[in-house]
């Protein structure tokens, strides 16, 4: 690209996102309009327009309330007390996604009284499986828009507050500030420890949730919430998980994939745990002291029977570094970021682990061994998993799952045991036929979904001297199928 | 969303590994019962989720096994995968492991040191974070 060229692209760039944050304050201005109208009204002459429930000190909820909320103020636990609760309670949910639209939905048809979601993600037709407050026409919408608009739809009486934006350690504080209540809705580590941390210092309870694959976990934190340094508070994320986990261990529902009704079910658990939280009775309204449930874990997982199990959680943590007396971070810390939640958590970018003559885009692949020539008899190894190989495959590619290399032991170089007495070391039992005959020097490539696993496989199969000294060729699909879509083959299923 | 630097295949290591000791007749064996595992760990075990696994209930030196014999145990005869650092960190179990002692948090419990008792039932969760 000339640099011409370039200062266009920027430009336009530059463009479309300025139009696309102009869109969001217009959207905001309408909002808050809206707001400042519906309450104006209320509070001169409330409900004057039914001629009815004009006695304003008469009955505390309008009259649709009780018809909208009666099948759940009936339950003995609940009441008019615990509604009036839901009513007044602002809840913050950080993110509008598996978790964030089924826990919304239910807290919205409860009757929590504010409603505000955080979430800077546009909706992708990939989220529609689960995340279950988004339409197929939102597809592109910002992920709190679409779910207000589908809120609004079931419940015209609470507050929801848009926030268009990923939650920073710089406006954390700040937001959270607006709230009761906050829910962890979201999908990384990082994040984690910011909500929590946040939630600690401004003395919120927190409902943490999350899920993967067929399994999900569930605690709330910080309950009761008592300043840091009081033993008696309930203990915060970093009490249980004081180290995050290696960067590299971490999965997300993109690349492991996630069923839907699983991070349903913990979405839901959450707007239960926070009904609970907000409707619980304080603890000077009955002479019996009520007994505090102790901290817990929820675990959730499909295939296992039982399918929940909950599991005793430790109080706070003597040493931790936000709700113990000793604490290191602080709201100052965490705003100026000298609390460094990704340098904390790691990032797990891969480096490029092959030189560049090793590798081969998919474009150049094609050329060099196009479908039309009978002699090609290069061998083509796909890394990815058995269920995604399953999703489309490429004729006579032999799938390798990467979980099996890397699960391999290193080779027992010396052992050469085996009838042929040969000098070769024994080769791990993943290794395909196809690439055990010695004498072949037909070039054998390798392919995954994105380009990173490739990479692995190319090493590993080369420090078991399948390249021969460098006489046989081996080299991986520069960017995977992703890139093979974009250069060669557009009807290559994008899943 | 967290970075999509991995295929989805390759590390995913949430465990979780159950065991249940029993007595056997001589008294100098626990007799475990099941291993159970879910949410991805159990590729580091074979893809079990339950296993068997026998412990002498004294060992060489009249001490009773630990948590801490048992992670050594385990890695050496159990692990059939080559990554042992995705169990294994620092000698202790990897962060992001939680480890279960009858249902409860092993810190409530006093950790690598809690004595195997029979009919213990100890778990590994690795904890998730998508959403």
């Amino acid at each position: 690209m000339t640099p011409i060229e370039d200062t266009c692209t920027s430009l336009r760039a530059q463009i479309s996102a300025t139009e696309a944050h102009l869109a969001g304050l217009k959207r905001d201005l309408a909002d808050a309009e809206k707001v400042a109208l519906s309450t104006r009204p209320t509070s001169d002459h409330e409900n004057a327009p039914n001629g009815t429930d004009t006695d304003t000190g008469r009955w505390p909820l309008l009259k649709e309330e009780y018809k909208r909320y009666g099948r759940q103020m009936i339950v003995s636990q609940l009441g008019l007390e615990g509604q009036l609760k839901l009513r007044s309670a602002r809840v913050l949910l950080v993110g509008a996604g598996g978790l964030g639209c089924p826990a919304a939905q239910y807290l919205a048809g409860a009757g929590v009284g504010t409603i505000g979601l955080i979430d800077g993600d546009t909706v992708e037709s990939s989220n529609l499986h689960r995340q279950v407050l988004h339409r197929t026409k939102n597809v592109g919408k910002y992920k709190v828009d679409s779910a207000i608009e589908a809120l609004r739809d079931l419940n015209p009486h609470p507050t929801y507050i848009p926030h268009r934006t990923h939650l920073t350690p710089e406006d954390a504080p700040a937001i959270f500030a607006n709230y009761d209540y906050i829910l962890d809705c979201t999908d990384n580590p990082a994040t984690r420890y910011l909500i929590s941390d946040t939630a600690v210092l401004l003395g919120k309870t927190l409902v943490s949730a999350s899920a993967l694959r067929t399994e999900g976990q569930l605690m709330v934190l910080n309950n009761p919430p008592r300043p840091p340094g009081d033993p008696e508070g309930g203990p915060c994320y970093r009490c249980v998980f004081p180290k995050p986990p290696p960067a590299d261990s971490v999965v997300s529902c993109a690349d492991g994939g996630i069923l839907g009704p699983v991070v349903g079910t913990m979405g839901v658990l959450q707007a239960l745990e926070a009904i609970k939280v907000i409707t619980a009775p304080s603890p000077d309204s009955s002479s019996s002291t009520p007994k505090r449930e102790s901290p817990s874990l929820l675990i959730f997982s499909t295939y296992s029977n039982p399918q929940f199990r909950s599991i005793r959680l430790r109080a706070r943590r003597a040493n931790c570094a936000v709700c113990s007396g000793d604490a290191s971070v602080t709201l100052d810390t965490i705003k100026s970021g000298s609390t460094d939640y990704v340098f904390f958590c790691g990032s797990a970018t891969l480096p490029s682990l092959l030189a560049p003559s090793e590798r081969i885009s998919p474009e150049a692949y094609r050329e060099k061994h196009s479908p039309s020539t009978n002699i090609d008899k290069s061998i083509m190894i796909d890394v990815r998993d058995k269920a995604q190989f399953g999703i489309c495959s490429l004729e006579n590619s032999i799938n390798v799952p990467i979980g099996d290399i890397l699960a391999s032991r290193a080779k027992p170089a010396s052992l050469n045991q085996g009838p042929d007495n040969t000098s070769q070391p024994e080769l791990p039992s993943w290794v395909p036929t196809e690439l055990t005959s010695s004498e072949s020097k037909d070039p054998i490539y390798v392919v995954c979904r994105l380009g990173n696993d490739s990479q692995i496989a190319v090493q590993k199969l080369k420090e078991l001297g399948l390249d021969q000294n460098g006489q046989r060729y081996i080299g991986d699909i520069q960017g995977g199928f992703r890139a093979w879509r974009e250069q060669v083959d557009p009807d290559w299923p994008e899943y | 969303m967290a970075n999509s630097t991995h295929d989805g295949a390759a590390p995913t290591v949430s465990i979780t590994v159950e065991f249940t000791y029993r007595s056997r007749n001589a008294p100098d064996y626990l007799q475990p019962l099941t291993k159970s595992n879910s949410g991805g760990l159990e590729i580091l075990f074979s893809n079990e989720r339950k296993h068997t696994i026998t412990l002498p209930a004294r060992l060489d030196d009249a001490s009773q096994p630990t948590i801490a014999y048992l992670l050594q145990h385990l890695v050496d005869n159990h692990m059939k995968d080559d990554r042992k650092e995705l169990f294994i960190m620092e000698d202790n179990v990897r962060p992001g492991i939680l480890v279960l002692i009858n249902d409860a948090d092993w810190e409530l419990e006093g950790e690598e040191n809690y004595e195997l008792q029979q009919g213990d039932n100890i778990v590994f969760v690795s904890t998730l974070h998508g959403g």
